[in-house]
């Protein structure tokens, strides 16, 4: 099993959860993050003067999937995801030890 | 021109074509009384909650209660201190000292009651509506020593610039004390308030410092619904500042409420303009910084000038503002935190002068006192602006440097971190979890 963790743009989380659920991907954790990367900051007006924000605002999602789902998940977040442009983001993909399903008790990939 | 027994005497002199039934009326006038009362309750709308939540959402949000906090407490305050004497020492006959100041007979209010009158309306309304001018004048200088200074320093602050530099000033003008008798013309308080608080505003960011990490860290509003909603009830309670402040219900208080509107829409449309020509896009605080420059810089002309008048007072105001921003902010590096002074007291020097020339009926205006030329009226404004900015500042300055010595001024570098909500007032704006 793995966990991917993608960052991406905050306006890109419908297509990606819309994308993910037609290949059966059912279940998403999304948190609001802030980060930069190669885009590094913008800059930002308060009344006429200009500030360099450093962190911009991404969204951050959690997908525990099964092995021989990982690649096409990563294939479908990388195709919603995209803009072409600097800053759509990443996707970390990890190993996944355990899963566990609180209601049932259900454990590894039954429990996903 | 907010005006006591005194004062009516000048105006009878100058203006009594203006304010034809308002002089020496012995009875009371009902459409007045009602029009000032509703005009109270706008100007204290102002303060709680227009601008707190204006001031409130333009700081981090570790400091929000810090500042609805400052802004409640002054209004307590500053109403039981004008209860205990302010309002006597400023609007009570001073006798042989009446051009400097008044004195302690209605300290307390003795003689108070219902059938009381001041002009034509009750002395009961009259001390709460000047009362309300009070309490803006020390919430608007919060805006100067945001997000660092103590709560117990900024309460003593604010008590004694009230009594040391508010009663000197608002009685020189307001109370016929001696600039009122050169004939300075401060309609609703473009030098007693702008000027004064604006000039205080900037003394306290120099000798407080600057926040941590200004001006090279992101100071962003942390909620700029709640700076658009304050600056909402700004623009309506301002009717009741400038519309009130004849103390009449007529064609005066229209014009004064049409002269205001029109400066604030222009002022405002001004900061957007520029933004958006300089930056590439118009900024919803630059909308509203705008606006708040066009009512201040309106302030002082509001009673005596017309439409046009109001035009280019409000456009002007929307340039020179956004420029004296940029230059406190970014050439001299002082930490105005809510640009107080490039503001209200810019715009307050502004419309101060401004008021000398528009007030002439060649440019719309109601008309100078007779016999009276722009460039004399110009030069009695020029003088109340100086005398008041010199006063401000120097008394300012030695209180905040007293306060320093004695309480000290600014919290631990810890709690600035931590911000104010928490480490002075153990609650939090918002929660989360």
């Amino acid at each position: 099993m793995k966990l991917i963790t993608a960052i991406i743009k905050p306006f890109k989380m419908d297509d990606v959860r819309e994308a993910l659920s037609e290949i059966g991907v059912a279940g998403v954790t999304a948190t609001e993050v802030k980060g930069f990367g190669r885009q590094k900051g913008h800059t930002e007006l308060y009344r006429g003067a200009e500030y360099v924000v450093d962190f911009l605002p991404k969204v951050k999602l959690e997908i525990a999937v099964a092995d021989d789902v990982v690649d096409k998940a990563v294939e479908t977040i990388v195709k919603a995801a995209n803009t072409g442009k600097i800053g759509d983001g990443k996707i970390f993909v990890s190993n996944l030890e355990q899963v566990i399903r609180i209601r049932t008790g259900e454990t590894g990939e039954e429990a996903i | 021109m907010q005006i006591n027994v005194n004062f009516q005497t000048w105006l009878l002199a100058t203006s009594f074509f203006i304010l034809p039934q308002t002089v020496f009326a012995a009875e009371l006038n009902q459409a007045n009384t009602a029009w000032v009362l509703t005009s109270t309750a706008l100007v204290l709308f102002m303060t709680i909650p227009g601008l707190s939540l204006f001031y409130g959402g333009l700081v981090s949000s570790k400091n929000v209660l810090s500042i609805l906090m400052q802004c409640f407490t002054i209004t307590c305050l500053v109403s039981i201190l004008w209860f205990a004497g302010v309002y006597s020492l400023i609007f009570a006959d001073g006798g042989e000292l009446q051009a400097w100041i008044g004195d302690w007979s209605k300290a307390f209010l003795p003689d108070i009651n219902t059938t009381v009158l001041i002009g034509d309306i009750p002395e009961t309304a009259y001390f709460m509506f000047q009362m309300t001018f009070a309490i803006i004048s020390p919430a608007l200088i919060v805006g100067g020593f945001a997000e660092r200074m103590k709560f117990s320093a900024m309460l003593w602050f604010s008590a004694l610039w009230l009594i040391l530099v508010y009663v000197p000033i608002c009685h020189w003008i307001w109370g016929g004390g001696w600039l009122a008798k050169l004939g300075v013309m401060d309609f609703a308080g473009g030098i007693v308030i702008h000027v004064n608080a604006g000039v205080a505003a900037l003394v306290a960011a120099i000798v407080l410092g600057k926040r941590k990490g200004f001006p090279h860290v992101a100071m962003p509003p942390h909620n700029m619904t709640m700076v658009v909603t304050g600056a909402g009830m700004l623009w309506v309670g301002w009717f009741g500042f400038n519309g009130g402040s004849a103390l009449t219900s007529d064609g005066r208080a229209g014009m004064a409420i049409l002269v205001t509107h029109i400066g604030a829409a222009s002022g405002a449309l001004t900061w957007m303009t520029i933004e958006w020509l300089r930056f590439g896009k118009p900024s919803v605080l630059g909308i509203v910084t705008g606006m708040v420059a066009g009512l201040g810089t309106i302030t002082p002309a509001s009673g005596f000038i017309g439409p046009f008048g109001a035009l280019v007072i409000g456009v002007t105001a929307g340039i020179v503002c956004f420029y004296a921003t940029q230059y406190v902010k970014r050439k001299l590096k002082i930490d105005d935190s809510l640009d107080v002074f490039p503001v209200h007291g810019v715009g307050g020097v502004i419309g101060s002068l401004l008021t000398g020339v528009f007030a002439t009926s060649q440019f719309g205006g109601l008309g100078l006192p007779e016999g009276v030329t722009i460039s004399h009226q110009v030069g009695v404004q020029a003088l109340a602006v100086l005398v008041t900015a010199i006063w401000s500042a120097a008394f300012s300055f030695a209180i905040l440097k007293g306060l320093d010595a004695w309480i000290g001024l600014r919290v631990t570098s810890d709690e600035e971190v931590q911000g104010l909500d928490i480490s002075l007032h153990e609650e939090t704006g918002y929660h989360s979890l």
